[in-house]
């Protein structure tokens, strides 16, 4: 008995893809080092770190080729990780103004 | 036309397929998957604690990163991880072309990368512990910013710790030529938690050591 699912797409261009992962961490050195407002630069590092970590989970770990549906189980904690994140936020204030 | 098809067969076929489950994975991968979700929902509660802790610190007390750490040394980090991420990729790539000498070079560079990565944290955590960074407090400013750090750095050094053995393992079972062209299932799952803590420590370097 052997598994008949194999490889029927093109293996990715891992070069290409470390070489856009170069690009995004230098971006964020320079976002840092440009010393932009706080609000512009949370949102700017935020973003090129996610496209990093979609570019890891997309290619490295072979999700874009895989079910969706284990792309949206894979997906799951960024959604509880907000909820956690939106759920502490009163706790911050509280502590802020006590 | 013959029908060949027995009545496992035709569950195998089905949309709820049992031989090759909904998700078109084996156990052994669906497994694994659902490991390193739990594992990104431990380290969501550590990196949603550190927001937390941050946001609740008097404004203005958090210690300035850029001063407190050697924020060239933690790219380069960063650099070193996502190579062992590609050299990774790579390994599973030759055995899965039955390429055995390749699989052998790219493991080893990939622990190589591991074992940079651990050295390169150890010296600097052993700079800032120098410097009166602690669990308790720090220098600089915020009490949280120590514990914090530590907690969510030291978890993740603990799980590359982990992937160099794990590594090491399939490196081995590589050298006494387990692993083919049709069986390499083992180095694809080592692969997966591997790309896993590269990814878990893109965040960490965003969150912990930029913003």
């Amino acid at each position: 008995m052997t598994d008949t699912q194999k490889e029927t797409h093109r293996e990715p261009r891992y070069m290409l893809v470390w070489l856009w992962l170069l690009i995004l961490t230098v971006l964020e050195l320079v976002a840092v080092y440009l010393r932009l407002p706080r609000g512009i630069f949370v949102t700017v590092l935020v973003i090129l770190a996610l496209m990093k970590a979609a570019l890891v989970a997309a290619y490295f770990m072979h999700l874009r080729f895989e079910r969706l549906t284990l792309v949206f189980i894979a997906l799951a904690p960024l959604i509880f990780g907000v909820i956690l994140l939106v759920g502490l936020m009163p706790d911050s204030l509280w502590r802020i103004v006590h | 036309m013959t029908d060949a098809s027995t009545a496992k067969d035709r569950v195998v076929e089905s949309e709820w397929g049992g031989g090759r489950s909904p998700l078109n994975v084996s156990w052994n991968k669906l497994m694994m998957w659902l490991f390193l979700i739990s594992d990104a929902l431990t380290f969501g509660g550590l990196l949603g604690g550190y927001a937390m802790l941050r946001m609740a610190s008097p404004p203005g007390s958090w210690p300035n990163q850029s001063e407190v750490f050697t924020i060239s040394l933690v790219a380069v980090m960063t650099f070193i991880l996502i190579c062992s991420s590609v050299s990774m990729v790579k390994a599973l790539s030759a055995i899965r072309h039955g390429n055995r000498s390749g699989l052998r070079n790219f493991l080893a560079l990939t622990i190589l990368g591991g074992l940079a990565f651990l050295g390169m944290q150890a010296y600097e955590w052993t700079k800032l512990i120098t410097e009166g960074m602690s669990l308790r407090g720090n220098p600089w400013g915020a009490a949280a910013f120590g514990p914090t750090f530590f907690t969510t750095t030291g978890f993740h050094g603990l799980h590359v710790t982990g992937g160099v053995i794990l590594l090491s393992i399939v490196l081995i079972k590589g050298l006494r030529g387990r692993y083919s062209v049709e069986r390499n299932e083992g180095v694809e799952l080592v692969g997966l938690y591997w790309h896993f803590v590269d990814l878990v420590w893109i965040l960490i370097f965003t969150f912990l050591y930029l913003l």
